[in-house]
Parts: structure tokens; C-alpha cells; sequence
């Protein structure tokens, strides 16, 4: 007998997340780190395990290495089975040719052989690129209930921030009666957080009849969604309340780790009850020397704290050298801050060093132009020379030399 | 050289009653030891860093914990098809009841010993704490031409029963003395020890025959043998301490925050443990912290001076913990001082208590207290 899949996601985790910039260059968005030991993507992969999803495709197409490497057979996330598990999805050769994905429904489209050996009732259509912790299962449940083709996780944001998401009007049921794409001026708040679920066999059609459109961008927002809703189709939304964040540029990044530090947001990593797994640092516990000044931050495994460290977000086998600061600042793992170095409002990438008596980033309150203001990016394996200072807002991908 | 054709023995209840307040619960194997570990991670880890596949890990009693550290050995890469690690539990010849000493025990193991395949044996015991490449152990053995080999230390001999100590020329072992203690630093077994499969076949099935199969090992197998075979000593210089009583425990413990666990954990020798996906460390506002060793999960609120902390830890706000080893998931009440003491896990104090041991007689509190 064959087990059966209830339902199914799909994970898109093809986006180059080119405002993230330097940050994206050798990763695909949803492996850049986050919250001291995660990638973006243990979220959803988490919340699939979580919510009882036990068949997860990943649909990969910029810079998929890392995150190859990354989910590997998926084991950190309980999702190595014999039946489902994880599958990493990349474009691949067919008959007529090599296509890439061109757009989210492509990629679905392009998979439809992948969806049919499990032949699911449901499939979840999930991004990589957001941190939040959902149960998929109860949306599910609502989508049964009222026996959707589709429905449409929905946040109600702050009205000012409405224009940059796409968003609904809601029937007193639940029901959809509206869409609006990223609107000048707004006249809803409800925003899709870009989690969808379809019935199977609905989907199944409309990717099938998006693809032989030529007109369609193949986009879930602009072409599949809009469709379904033309032809009349039951669409609901289902309201989500708790934390949710969209990581797509530097400064949500920035603000999204810090937020971790903020008692009153509501996303605690240490509940024991919705975990979010990942693959873990091999690295003994930190230490925190007697000349450490270490508050209000978190701090990863492997590291050692000598400096002062406040209001920061500290990834694994990070080392903070004696009289070395750190304030409202992001440092990925295996980054080396020297003795006598600042970093303020800055996101360190990986393995990079900061030498002695650099200066990295700028608070907003000391900026010349606080219009101008923003978080100071280093990349990967960079090096900050002697004494050398770099602005705010900059984002540095190559050595920078000291100061004498 | 890789130790690919090498079994690994490792006693994961030897020297249980040294450390009877932490053992009650679980065997010296599963003793938390510097934050995040269990004893048997820095054996473990070693063997696998020297490309070692084959553990057997021998069992006694309460193995429970260890079982659960385990796990399939999946953290270690010991989740295998070929070779891999495995559990054995005592094995009770007809009317013989529990093992009583290494060598029935290692009776109790022949049929995995001979049926392992591999013509080399490390045993290994969990109290002694290092990180050294097994590798170059039987490096040294093969290159010596020993007959057996025992990784030696120098300095004053742990309080252990049987604990072997030597008198060495170059490196050849001259003669063994078992269960001397004195104050003065000597050559001491950090119980460590490398045969031919072949050979630790021939002794365990001669002191079967001769009934000295009760005896202890040390003088069975090493001592009574130092004329008649080629045994020779392997210089220990690294990091490699011994725990022999709760005391030794606490001070070693100590001793790694006084800059010594960067002798311990080194970049190319990774010590592995079991997953828990505990999200980072998290110091709140006004929390202090200053010479500790902090694991994952911790939440810091209050103040941390000179201390062990394991995973999941919670310290509340105005809580004070100085000069103590805080084991997984405990408790502290806000404004509570905790001051030379040990915490078994679970542990909760409930806010305001005060305790305080000495440095030289830690207070310990036992698993799943509430004070």
C-alpha cells in the first residue's frame, strides 16, 4: 500500500534577493543566515515538520550550493524519510529543450511530475525569504472547511507600510472578493504573506492553462492567483497574528535579528513546542572573559566575548577581542573583531576581520544626513585594515586597506 | 596514519563510585562535563576524529542517559551500515550475575570483538578528559613494535583504584605498580590502551582459563605481562586530565575557565555531542557575565561570575552564580545567590535562596531539586 500525502509544499527558494546585495552573492537569499545559528530557510522547513508536512520539495535556482549543501538529506529537520522527505528541485534538461524557472507558477508547473508521484489533495506554496512561526496544519483546516481552491495567509500591517505588499479585500466569511498589487494608496491593510494553499487538482489546471497563456509572467500574484479569481473560483484568507517578517532587504535584516533581542516581539526561539531546527555549529560553549561587557545581545556556541558587546546578534565561533565594541550589530560566524575595533548598525558577513582600531558603521543619531542613514554591510571574508573607517550605508566586498 | 583498522572499547561505567553523586542517576559516560558535553563526547569525538568506525561501548547499569545521548550515533557519524557504534549491555553468563571487572566484561564482548574485523583495539575509559589523536597512537604502537601500549601523563597520580603508574626508560615500560598513591608526580596510566585484536583475545581467554577472569586487569593483563611481552608507554602532552572524585571534578571544571578549555577544544579536533536544537545564548539587560563557559539556550538576566553553564540554563534577574557548574535546564530565582556549588540538572532555586559551598567542598544539589 502506499501511503498517502495529505498535502504537500513547495518551498521557493529560487530568488537571488538582489537587495540583500553582497550578502546574496555566492548564496541563494533563503541560506543567508539568521538569529545567530539559522538560515532563513529552517522557518518554513521548520514549520512544514511542525505542522505535520512531511514531503517538502525546494525549488533552487540561483547560487544553490550552500543551500544544497545545507539541507543536504534534510536529517536536521526530521525530513529524511523513505516516503517524502526533502527533495532539492533545480531546473533541469527535458526534451524541448533547458528552461529555468521563469516565475514562481513555472517552477510549480515545471514540477507537476514531482507533486503527481505523491499525489497530495492539497499542496502548500511557501517562500523561502520570510521568518515567521505558522502552523500550516490549522490553515489547512480552514481551507477544508470551506472548501477552497485557494487560501491566502493574510497580515494586517501598519497602514503606512500597506503600498509595499499585495493586498486583499475580505468578505465578512473569510472569502476574498479583491486583490490589489503593491497599491500607491492603499485602501486595505490586509497584506498576503506569500502562503498559499491550493486543492491540487484546481492548481493543477491553472498552471497547465498559465503556461500555454504567452501573455502570463507565470507569477502566483500577478498571473495564477488573479486568474483563479477571475473564473470565479472560492478563495479565502486565513488570518495569521503572530510574528511575521519579510527579510528581502539589508535594513529588515538588520531589524529582524534585532528583534530577537526585544522581549515584547513575539517570536520566541525557545519554545519547546515549535521548534525551528537547524543544522547545528560544532563548537564548544562560548566564553565570556573577565574583561567582557556583554548585555542584551545573543550570543552563539564557539565564541569568545573580551569586549564589550550590547545590542547585538553574535553567530558561532565569532571572536570580540579585548576592548573591542559592538553595538546594534549583526556578526556571522567566524568573524574576528580586533582589539580596539567599533562596530555599530553593521551586518558582518561571515569570516571577515575587522583589524585593530577600525570603525564600521555609524549610529543614525551621528550621521551627518540621517536621510541617508543605513546599516553598514562587510562581506564574506573581507578584511577592515588598521585604523581604517567605513561609512554608513556602505556595503564593502573587497579588502579595505589601514590607516597609518 | 588513519586508525581505519581499529575497534574502539570504551567503559562507559568504570569508576562510577568515584563520582557517586553524579552517577546515581546516570553512568560516568553521560556526566555533563564543560557546558554543552558529556564525558564520553571527548572519547568518542577523538576516536572519530582519527577516522576510528567501530566503537563498542560497554554498559554496566543505569545506562539509560547514556542511551539517550547516544542515540543511534548518528551525531558522532557512528549511524552506519559498516561498522558504527554500538551499546552492549552486560552480558550474564548463566549463574555469574553482573560483571565484576574489566576483563568479564570484556569476556562478556568476545563474539563482537572477534567477529569486528579489525586487527587493532583501543580501550578507552570515560573519566579521563582529553582530545588526542588516536591516530597517532597506533602510529607510535606499530612504529614501536609494542606488544601493548598505554597512554601515560605525568604529574600526581589520580586517587583511582587500580590505577597503574610506571616506571619508564625511553619509552619502554620497566615496571608497573597498580594502586599506589602518593603526592609526588609520577608516570600514571590515563587508561588508554592499544593491542593487536589478536592479543586482547589470547589474555581474556587465559585468565578465563587460569579463573583470574575476576581479577583486575590492570595486573592481569598489564602488570604480569611486563616481562614477558613488549609494553610500552605513549607520552601524553596535551591537554588530559583525570576525575576521580566529585572534588577533582569541580576544580577541572574550574580550571577550564581559567583559559585551559583552549587546550581542550581545538579547531582541527571538533568535539561532537547530541543535538538539541536550543536556539543561542541570550543576555538581557543589566545581565553581567565574566569568565564562564555559557552553552546554547542559556537566557541570562542576571549575573554570572567564574562559571559552567549547560544548555537551556536560566538565570532570572538579580540572580547571582559564582564559581559553580550549572547543569542543563536549571533554574535560578531572581535575586538568588548560588556561590561554589554543583546543580545537577533540572534544578530549580527559587527566588532570594542563598547557597554557597567552598571551593574546597562544592555544595551539590541533585537532579530535579527544588530548593
Amino acid at each position: 500500500m502506499v501511503k498517502k500525502t495529505e498535502c504537500l509544499a513547495m518551498l521557493l527558494a529560487g530568488g537571488q534577493g538582489s537587495r540583500l546585495g553582497i550578502l546574496t552573492k555566492n548564496i541563494a537569499k533563503p541560506a543567508v543566515p539568521y538569529g545567530g545559528k539559522y538560515r532563513i530557510i529552517d522557518f518554513p522547513l521548520s514549520n512544514c515538520i511542525n505542522s505535520g508536512i512531511e514531503t517538502v520539495g525546494v525549488l533552487t535556482q540561483y547560487q544553490p550550493l550552500e543551500l544544497n549543501d545545507y539541507i543536504g538529506n534534510g536529517r536536521p529537520w526530521d525530513l529524511d524519510r523513505s516516503y517524502g522527505g526533502v527533495h532539492v528541485l533545480s531546473p533541469y534538461q527535458q526534451i524541448k529543450g533547458t528552461e529555468w524557472y521563469k516565475g514562481t507558477a513555472n517552477a510549480i508547473y515545471q514540477n507537476i511530475n514531482f507533486i503527481d508521484r505523491y499525489n497530495p489533495e492539497y499542496v502548500a506554496v511557501l517562500s523561502g525569504d520570510h521568518i515567521y512561526k505558522m502552523d500550516y496544519n490549522k490553515m489547512l483546516k480552514f481551507h477544508k472547511e470551506n472548501d477552497a481552491a485557494c487560501t491566502i495567509a493574510m497580515l494586517e500591517v501598519p497602514w503606512d507600510e500597506a503600498s509595499r505588499f499585495g493586498l486583499m479585500f475580505v468578505n465578512d466569511d473569510g472569502s476574498i472578493s479583491e486583490f490589489e498589487e503593491k497599491p500607491k494608496n492603499p485602501r486595505s491593510n490586509k497584506a498576503s504573506m506569500g502562503v498559499y494553499i491550493f486543492t491540487w487538482s484546481k492548481l493543477r489546471q491553472y498552471l497547465i492553462d498559465d503556461e500555454n497563456n504567452p501573455e502570463s509572467g507565470n507569477d502566483f500574484g500577478h498571473d495564477v492567483i488573479p486568474a483563479m479569481h477571475e473564473n470565479g473560483e472560492r478563495m479565502f484568507a486565513y488570518k495569521f497574528d503572530g510574528y511575521w517578517k519579510d527579510v528581502g532587504t539589508i535594513d529588515s535584516l538588520w531589524e529582524a535579528n534585532l528583534d530577537l533581542l526585544n522581549p515584547k516581539v513575539d517570536l520566541d526561539l525557545s519554545d519547546d513546542s515549535w521548534k525551528i531546527y537547524s543544522r547545528n555549529p560544532i563548537a564548544p560553549p562560548h566564553f565570556v572573559s573577565a574583561d567582557a561587557k556583554l548585555e542584551n545581545s545573543m550570543v552563539g556556541e564557539g565564541c569568545y566575548i573580551g569586549g564589550e558587546v550590547d545590542y547585538s546578534v553574535l553567530f558561532s565561533n565569532v571572536t570580540i577581542e579585548k576592548g573591542a565594541k559592538v553595538r546594534y550589530s549583526i556578526i556571522m560566524p567566524g568573524t574576528t573583531i580586533k582589539a580596539g575595533a567599533t562596530v555599530e548598525y553593521s551586518i558582518i558577513a561571515e569570516n571577515a576581520v575587522i583589524e585593530e582600531d577600525a570603525k564600521v558603521g555609524l549610529s543614525p543619531e551621528d550621521s551627518a544626513n540621517r536621510d541617508d542613514w543605513g546599516v553598514t554591510v562587510i562581506g564574506e571574508k573581507v578584511t577592515i585594515g588598521k585604523g581604517a573607517t567605513v561609512a554608513a550605508k556602505e556595503m564593502i566586498d573587497t579588502d579595505v586597506k589601514g590607516v597609518k | 596514519m588513519y586508525a581505519a583498522n581499529v575497534l574502539g572499547i570504551i567503559y562507559s561505567n568504570v569508576y562510577d563510585d568515584h563520582l557517586n553523586e553524579l552517577t546515581t542517576v546516570r553512568t560516568m559516560g553521560s556526566v555533563p562535563f564543560a557546558g554543552r558535553y558529556r564525558l564520553i563526547d571527548f572519547v568518542l569525538s577523538g576516536m572519530v576524529n582519527s577516522g576510528i568506525t567501530k566503537v563498542g561501548i560497554s554498559t554496566k547499569a543505569n545506562y539509560q542517559s547514556l542511551m539517550d545521548h547516544l542515540g543511534s550515533g548518528q551525531a558522532w557519524d557512528l549511524s552506519r551500515k559498516r561498522d558504527g557504534m554500538t551499546i552492549l549491555p552486560p552480558f550474564n553468563l548463566s549463574d555469574s550475575g553482573v560483571y565484576e571487572s574489566r576483563l568479564e566484561a570484556l569476556q562478556g564482548m568476545m563474539g563482537y570483538i572477534s567477529k569486528s574485523g579489525k586487527d587493532y583495539v583501543v580501550l578507552a575509559d570515560c573519566n579521563a578528559v582529553c582530545n588526542i589523536s588516536y591516530a597517532d597512537l597506533l602510529d607510535f604502537h606499530q612504529e614501536s613494535g609494542a606488544d601493548i601500549t598505554v597512554a601515560y601523563k605525568r604529574g600526581i597520580a589520580p586517587k583511582l583504584k587500580n590505577i597503574m603508574t610506571f616506571d619508564i626508560e625511553g619509552n619502554d615500560i620497566k615496571k608497573v605498580t597498580v594502586d599506589q598513591h602518593g603526592d609526588e608526580a609520577c608516570d600514571y596510566a590515563l587508561n588508554i590502551i592499544v593491542m593487536s585484536r589478536v592479543l586482547l583475545q589470547r589474555i581474556i581467554s587465559a585468565a578465563a582459563g587460569s579463573g583470574s577472569i575476576r581479577e583486575s586487569f590492570e595486573k592481569e593483563a598489564i602488570a604480569k605481562n611486563v616481562d614477558k611481552l613488549k609494553i610500552k608507554g605513549y607520552k601524553v602532552d596535551t591537554y588530559a586530565k583525570t576525575i576521580d572524585s566529585l572534588q577533582s571534578y569541580y576544580d577541572i571544571s574550574m580550571q577550564l575557565l581559567s583559559g585551559e578549555f583552549r587546550d581542550l577544544f581545538t579547531k582541527e579536533n571538533p568535539v561532537f555531542t547530541k543535538v538539541r536544537d536550543d536556539m543561542p545564548a541570550i543576555y538581557g539587560i543589566c545581565s553581567k557575565a565574566s569568565d564562564s563557559l555559557v552553552a546554547d539556550g542559556c537566557i541570562i538576566k542576571g549575573t554570572v561570575e567564574n562559571s559552567v553553564l549547560s544548555r537551556g540554563v536560566q538565570i532570572a534577574e538579580g540572580a547571582v552564580v559564582k564559581n559553580s557548574i550549572i547543569m542543563q535546564d536549571c533554574f535560578i530565582g531572581a535575586g538568588a545567590s548560588i556561590n561554589c556549588a554543583i546543580l545537577d540538572k533540572d534544578v530549580v532555586i527559587k527566588p532570594n535562596r542563598e547557597l554557597s559551598g567552598a571551593e574546597t567542598y562544592p555544595l551539590y544539589i541533585g537532579k530535579g531539586t527544588t530548593v
